[in-house]
């Protein structure tokens, strides 16, 4: 068995390429689970995107913020070798917005802005307070955890190399 | 960085083993012994443990109070004196003075100077309450799932050695590999073609 830091270091580049075909499954057709737990959300690429090119001697890291007409600019160093690192992302189901980046090399969420939570008044309000964030930040995660199965499932299949990495070198082509 | 606040950073850990019956009192005894000790009165420079999420200023667990529905939920604390280096420049400029007067010498060695150092940091120390920094931990027992509301290292590394002193129980970060690794839908076979993949080309 590989040590954690070994581990988190070899394979880092899972959820880089992660990260890279979520990107193509947006823009291409959006993405639907099927998941009993999950209501029907929507997934959009948000402000700011960050892509590594680590075939590099010094790895070059590129930023690109200011929204979905910017990131155009992302689909050179993609085709160079780059991939993304990291990405701000908006998820939608009817009552609820999450706002947050994810990073690739932990799956760790930062900066999660969620919309119409209530405000906490009372003390007797904290226990609601807690337990209605805890249940919608386990919704965003379930849904993120969903999404990477449904990636990791396609990357370890003969699927990733027959299929899927010829449509997305067509997809970086046609930009 | 607080659950409760408007913007969030979580990094999730598994927790490997389970505790013995009964589980909330292990969970209140482990808390309870590894309170955050003050240290705005003495010598120490850092200092880190367990306090309560409501109010991480008097850390108390009584009644059950980290307990919120079917989680338990409490804060890391860590406890920091931080001296401004012109502080400590002033003081021992003071104190190599007086040492230089009462020795009737022009300078001092540097081993005089670093114990002048020493004293210098151990008597601001004392006089310098402790900046808190309060992280939440939050930990679904039934999952084995443990958020902690940071991506700092420092925290990160603190909550792991602290959680295991506490418990008796071991952190393992998720992360894309250690998540695939202990899917339980993956097959032994699955598990030989994940530790086979290699970067993919997406270059033509």
């Amino acid at each position: 068995m590989l040590d954690t830091a070994t581990a988190y270091n070899r394979y880092k580049f899972i959820g880089h390429e992660f990260l890279t075909w979520l990107w193509y499954r947006i823009e291409m057709d959006n993405i639907v689970l099927n998941h009993s737990d999950l209501a029907t959300m929507t997934l959009a690429l948000g402000k700011r995107m960050v892509l590594e090119n680590p075939r590099e001697n010094h790895a070059e890291t590129i930023t690109i913020k200011g929204g979905y007409s910017n990131f155009e600019t992302g689909f050179l160093p993609l085709k160079q070798g780059a991939l993304v690192t990291e990405m701000s992302l908006e998820a939608k189901s009817q009552e609820v917005t999450w706002e947050f980046n994810l990073k690739g090399e932990s799956l760790a969420v930062a900066n999660m802005r969620i919309s119409n939570l209530g405000p906490t008044e009372t003390d007797e309000d904290i226990e609601a307070s807690v337990l209605e964030k805890v249940y919608v930040l386990e919704q965003i995660h379930l849904y993120i955890d969903t999404l990477f199965e449904k990636f990791m499932i396609l990357r370890i299949s003969n699927q990733w190399d027959q299929k899927v990495v010829p449509q997305m070198q067509q997809w970086l082509q046609i930009h | 960085m607080s659950l409760l606040a408007t913007a969030t950073s979580i990094t999730r850990y598994h927790v490997l083993e389970e505790l013995e019956k009964p589980i909330t009192e292990g969970v209140y005894a482990g808390l309870q012994e590894n309170r955050i000790p003050e240290i705005d009165d003495v010598e120490t420079a850092l200092s880190s443990g367990w306090t309560s999420f409501q109010d991480p200023y008097t850390p108390k667990f009584e009644g059950s109070s980290f307990v919120y529905g079917s989680y338990f939920l409490f804060s890391l604390r860590i406890d920091k004196k931080t001296i401004p280096s012109k502080l400590i420049q002033k003081y021992m400029a003071i104190e190599i003075a007086k040492k230089c007067q009462a020795t009737g010498r022009d300078f001092l060695s540097r081993n005089e100077k670093q114990m002048i150092k020493e004293h210098v940091v151990n008597l601001l120390n004392l006089r310098i309450p402790a900046t808190p920094n309060i992280y939440n931990v939050l930990w679904n027992y039934e999952s084995a799932l443990v958020w902690f509301f940071t991506h700092l290292k420092g925290p990160n590394e603190i909550l792991e050695t602290l959680f295991k002193t506490s418990f008796g129980l071991t952190l393992k970060r998720i992360f894309p590999f250690s998540f695939a690794e202990s899917n339980p839908k993956m097959s032994e076979f699955d598990h030989d073609q994940l530790l086979s993949l290699s970067p993919t080309n997406f270059q033509r």
